[in-house]
């Protein structure tokens, strides 16, 4: 039987000091009439050698591409001691750190992520993470509107925010008629303007949202924005690329003020593709608003002897104590994912964080000045960007990416499948781990398929 | 025993080389408002520093891979390190979650595949493996109660009734899709309480949220009136898939009158829970609500498979999550139930619910007191520690504590908050008897304890890295970030 | 058996009020109360200028175990809170009924007063519930 332990004799024993005939006798309580049929489409088991066999080949019907698609999930190196680390059982095995002193790793670990999350996005506190980037954004949403009690549940998105981010903001957001209101970029430059801003002079928002990179791979003029946002009293939520925090300058820092939360996926630091999860999101926010934020968090304290220890913290905000009156039904945070990350951040450090960005704007320049030479190919938008920006090209994108998939290479993420709004363009990534050689290829490649 | 914060290890311009690349230049063509000023606050340590560093805080933790580790409705059953392995081929790992469809087939059969195995043993005949945990399963099941009554134009049902043993996330889930919880009472045996039941059910009844078993570790005998009381008053009901691993195999939640559910996949089958995360809550649906699954959900059509989006257009209930979920947690839980196979999956909840009973009767013969001693065990049971309290003035966090010191993870405290000075107890099917008895002589050595030297327990843990943590000054004094 | 201040008034949710001049009370939460939600971490207190109903939630007073609705014993409009208590929530557990009041309200309706527990009929719900 595989993975329970119990012999025939042991069995035996259990079931006469339980006093029961048989182990269908422990089901008793349980109406006849309820009784299943036996599972009708769930095959028989297999030992470890055959299901691993069969899952290699699945594992063969996926193409392994040369990836130069983002669009919210990026291929970066992730150094093997990530994973060899965060793999160990006492950390994958572990559950939520409900017993503190039998869990000093994980929290731990949990309060040394917080302060470089913190520190990174230039904010005063964090929790411990959310399930992922689109799902912290909703959270963040949520939290502004408790903060911002006296304005009205409305919140202004500026463009472009993640078209899968929106639509999971609206799922979550919805069912407390929470009014969402949207403006859009402007194509000329992949930014909002500031012009944009005075059609809602006297309109009343909770909150401010400014995705950075936007969808586009762009940077917003994020001061304008958020002084603004502070003026007409609304908060100011940034979701942020936390890799992009290397080079670009922090939501803390912005405007007069700086952002009131800040929010976003940690699955650039550390995080495989994976085919979308599991990520992990994280929140980080002003001190002030520590209570309101959703989730775990890790604080640290002393024990009797007076001795540091770390222990979850402010748990009378959580679903288990509050219920209905929680800040969130979220019950745990993304405990390994943030293993991993934490593990990452430590590795790489100040200096090879800062390296690995500047690598990545640096190619992703390169590759734009080489394929913006070929006919027909054009930036969409002309701000400032990191490592990801649009073209428009003078064939079917759709037609271009399959092409260039057979090629090997998925070039990037078609911007009318992500959202039929936008026009006819493609999204193209390029990370520290292109070379000049590889970008040179993928040039003279879609050179060959444009032609 | 400690190990210094990361950030104190480290040295002014070290770092672990070997991890970064070589921009051509640390000049940046970005115009200076663009550019960060400051810097990023990350240690400054070698690569042997923080593996030594994480290594050695590992070992600070208990898991299941080290300790017996019974906490009560979470689930701690082994978690096959094969399974590990099978889901990390590199393809699976390096996919990008916007590869089409076409390129990555072998991976959408293995989710399309695990969708039709959750049918069979949800007894319901539409999921979506999207929810990312059990409590956005709850969120995603709640909103899809409200769209379908929505549809229907059946506006006035605002209510999601919740029995008081329930999760705190059953609440905290039905507020978050906007409907007022009301509370129903629990019998002395341990069931719902069915007579008061039918006085609050009416037609702004939305629908009912329940464990079966409950949380106090009991399975609701009348669960077929319960469904037919709240369906005669235009309900729905949803089952919170928290203790699936008791019936898995004997009762589907849908033969049982449930109309949605949620399972988690990190509890019933058996994938890591990584320190508190990743879950995975996949949502299963009777026919009536279907069309509102959150997507993206696979099809197979015409000998290929591919995802069913916006395109489709289904009344939706719309996206949870940046992608497709935790798919590296579904992949885990479909190379769980390939091992197992259907007999072991039904041998699941067998053995479960034999070393619960077998704990539990032990238990009772020592000495301690039963919350529930006329009922059969689900998988997991409760006992009260009142008496212990009032003779010897010890609580059950004092013997949770204590359990420590004798190598045994301690069972869930405090909940449900209906029993007091309760410890919630399941063992799951994959420890032995010898583990058991283990814990059982544990146990009696701690209530020796309790009588000869209370001020041993109440101090408790002693073995530990830390003594007994002050958490009401980490709430007071909040110290959430280290500062230099 | 938790300490009752005899001139006091007391409500069946565990608030105290004390009446002060005019029309003016001042609420807190009782000695008993504190010891059932043990160490008190953070206070939520009402903003001035609120209006609050009787029976309707006024404050919440958090323990590292519990979060606790306080209810307005009577209905009226918040005119002054302890504002001491966000930094120091503890004086609620060192001294209930004097620098641990949570807040002043002006009120509508004295009948609500009057409605309310005496000392004496506090003492014994008390010590019913602290038997039980």
């Amino acid at each position: 039987m595989p993975f329970i332990p119990h012999t025939s004799s042991e069995i035996e024993a259990m079931l006469e000091t339980i006093d029961a005939a048989s182990i269908d006798a422990l089901f008793d309580e349980i109406p006849k009439d309820l009784i299943a049929q036996p599972f009708a489409h769930i095959p028989d088991g297999n030992n470890e050698m055959l299901v691993d066999r069969l899952l290699q080949q699945r594992a063969d019907q996926v193409e392994s591409l040369q990836c130069y698609a983002g669009a919210g999930a990026y291929q970066h190196h992730i150094p093997a001691a990530v994973w060899d680390i965060a793999m160990r059982g006492e950390f994958l095995t572990a559950y939520t750190p409900y017993q503190a002193e039998a869990s000093q790793g994980t929290l731990q670990l949990l309060y040394e992520f917080q302060t470089m999350i913190a520190k990174l996005t230039g904010m005063e506190v964090a929790n411990a993470s959310l399930y992922d980037g689109a799902t912290s954004l909703a959270e963040a949403i949520l939290m502004a509107v408790r903060v911002n009690k006296k304005r009205p549940k409305r919140i202004l998105l500026i463009g472009s925010v993640h078209p899968y981010y929106r639509q999971v903001v609206q799922t979550i957001v919805s069912q407390q008629q929470i009014e969402l209101v949207d403006i859009p970029v402007e194509s000329a430059t992949g930014v909002y303007a500031a012009e944009q801003l005075t059609a809602y002079e006297k309109t009343e928002f909770a909150a401010v949202v400014v995705q950075q990179p936007n969808f586009l791979g762009c940077l917003h003029a994020t001061d304008t924005i958020t002084d603004w946002a502070h003026a007409h009293d609304a908060l100011l939520i940034a979701c942020v690329n936390p890799m992009a925090m290397a080079l670009c300058q922090e939501p803390g820092q912005w405007g007069d003020t700086g952002a009131d939360i800040v929010c976003g996926d940690l699955q650039p630091l550390g995080i495989p593709l994976a085919f979308g999860g599991p990520y992990a999101g994280f929140l980080t926010a002003r001190k002030t608003f520590a209570r309101q934020m959703p989730g775990r968090i890790v604080g640290r304290t002393q024990d009797l002897d007076g001795k540091t220890g770390f222990c979850l913290t402010l748990q009378a905000r959580e679903q288990h104590i509050r219920r209905s009156k929680a800040t969130s039904n979220i019950c745990t945070n993304q405990g390994l994912l943030v293993t991993a990350v934490t593990i990452y951040l430590s590795l790489l450090g100040d200096t090879g964080l800062r390296q690995v960005a500047q690598t990545c704007h640096q190619q992703a320049t390169a590759l734009l000045q080489k394929i913006t030479a070929i006919n027909g190919v054009q930036r969409i938008g002309d701000a400032p960007f990191f490592h990801e920006f649009a073209v428009s090209l003078p064939k079917p994108v759709d037609r271009v990416l399959t092409e260039l998939a057979q090629r090997g290479i998925q070039g990037g993420v078609s911007l009318t499948a992500m959202d039929p709004s936008w026009p006819d363009g493609l999204l193209i990534c390029v990370t520290e781990t292109k070379t000049m050689d590889d970008i040179t290829q993928y040039a003279a490649q879609l050179a060959e398929v444009l032609a | 025993m400690s190990e210094s914060l990361i950030f104190t290890q480290g040295q002014r311009g070290r770092f672990a080389t070997a991890q970064a690349p070589m921009p051509t230049t640390m000049e940046t063509d970005l115009p200076q408002e663009y550019v960060r000023q400051t810097p990023l606050g990350l240690p400054e340590v070698s690569e042997l520093q923080v593996v030594r560093h994480f290594t050695r805080l590992s070992q600070y933790n208990f898991g299941i891979d080290t300790h017996f580790y019974p906490l009560g409705s979470c689930t701690m059953k082994y978690n096959p390190r094969g399974v590990q392995h099978m889901v990390s081929k590199p393809s699976l790992l390096n996919g990008h979650p916007l590869l089409p469809a076409e390129y990555g087939q072998g991976l959408l059969q293995c989710l399309y595949e695990l969708q039709e195995y959750i049918k069979d043993l949800a007894g319901m005949p539409g999921v979506s493996l999207i929810p990312m945990a059990g409590s956005q399963g709850e969120l995603a099941g709640v909103a899809m109660i409200r769209a379908y009554h929505q549809s229907r134009g059946d506006h006035q049902r605002t209510e999601m009734l919740i029995p008081d043993a329930a999760h705190g996330t059953n609440p905290a889930s039905a507020v978050m899709c906007g409907f007022t919880v009301k509370e129903i009472p629990t019998a002395a045996d341990g069931d719902i309480d069915l007579a008061v039941l039918k006085t609050m059910v009416g037609p702004q009844t939305a629908g009912i949220m329940l464990t079966n078993p409950s949380t106090l570790g009991v399975f609701t005998r009348q669960i077929a009136t319960v469904a037919q009381v709240i369906h005669q008053a235009g309900g729905l009901l949803y089952y919170d898939g928290a203790n699936l691993n008791a019936i898995l195999g004997r009762v589907r939640p849908g033969e049982m009158g449930f109309d949605v559910m949620h399972l988690n996949l990190h509890k019933t089958f058996a994938t890591p829970h990584g320190g508190g995360g990743p879950g995975a809550g996949p949502v299963a649906v009777s026919e009536r609500l279907k069309p509102f699954l959150p997507i993206p959900l696979v099809a197979y059509e015409n000998g290929q498979y591919r995802w069913v989006s916006e395109g489709d257009g289904l009344p939706t209930i719309g996206r949870l999550s940046s992608f497709m979920g935790n798919v590296g947690i579904l992949l885990r839980a479909y190379a769980y139930i390939r091992l197992l196979g259907r007999t072991g999956l039904q041998r699941v909840a067998e053995f479960a619910t034999l070393n619960a009973n077998y704990l539990m009767v032990r238990l009772q013969q020592v000495g301690f007191q039963l919350a529930y001693p006329k009922r059969r065990a689900s998988h997991e049971f409760i006992i009260s520690l009142s008496e212990e309290k009032k003779q010897f003035g010890v609580t059950a966090m004092d013997v949770a504590k204590r359990l420590l010191d004798y190598g045994f993870h301690a069972p869930t405290t405090y909940f449900p908050l209906l029993i007091p000075e309760c410890l919630l107890i399941e063992p799951t099917e994959t420890e032995s008897k010898q583990e058991l008895d283990a814990f059982v002589d544990a146990m009696c050595a701690i209530r020796q304890e309790m009588q000869t030297d209370a001020q041993l327990l109440k101090q408790a843990p002693h073995t530990m890295p830390v003594r007994r943590l002050d958490d009401v000054r980490a709430a007071r004094e909040l110290d959430l970030i280290w500062c230099e | 058996m938790s300490q009752v201040v005899d001139d006091l008034k007391f409500s069946q949710t565990h608030e105290w009020v004390r009446l002060g001049n005019e029309q003016t009370i001042v609420v807190g939460i009782t000695d008993h109360a504190q010891h059932l939600l043990g160490d008190i971490v953070f206070v939520e207190l009402p903003e001035v200028g609120a209006q609050v109903q009787a029976g309707h939630e006024l404050a919440v007073v958090e323990s590292v175990k519990a979060a606790a609705d306080v209810y307005s014993p009577v209905s009226g409009e918040v005119v002054e809170i302890n504002d001491a208590l966000t930094d120091t929530p503890a004086v609620i557990n060192q001294d209930p009924y004097q620098e641990g009041w949570l807040c002043k309200i002006r009120i509508t309706d004295t009948n609500e007063v009057d409605a309310l527990l005496s000392a004496a009929d506090y003492k014994k719900l008390v010590s019913e519930q602290e038997e039980a």
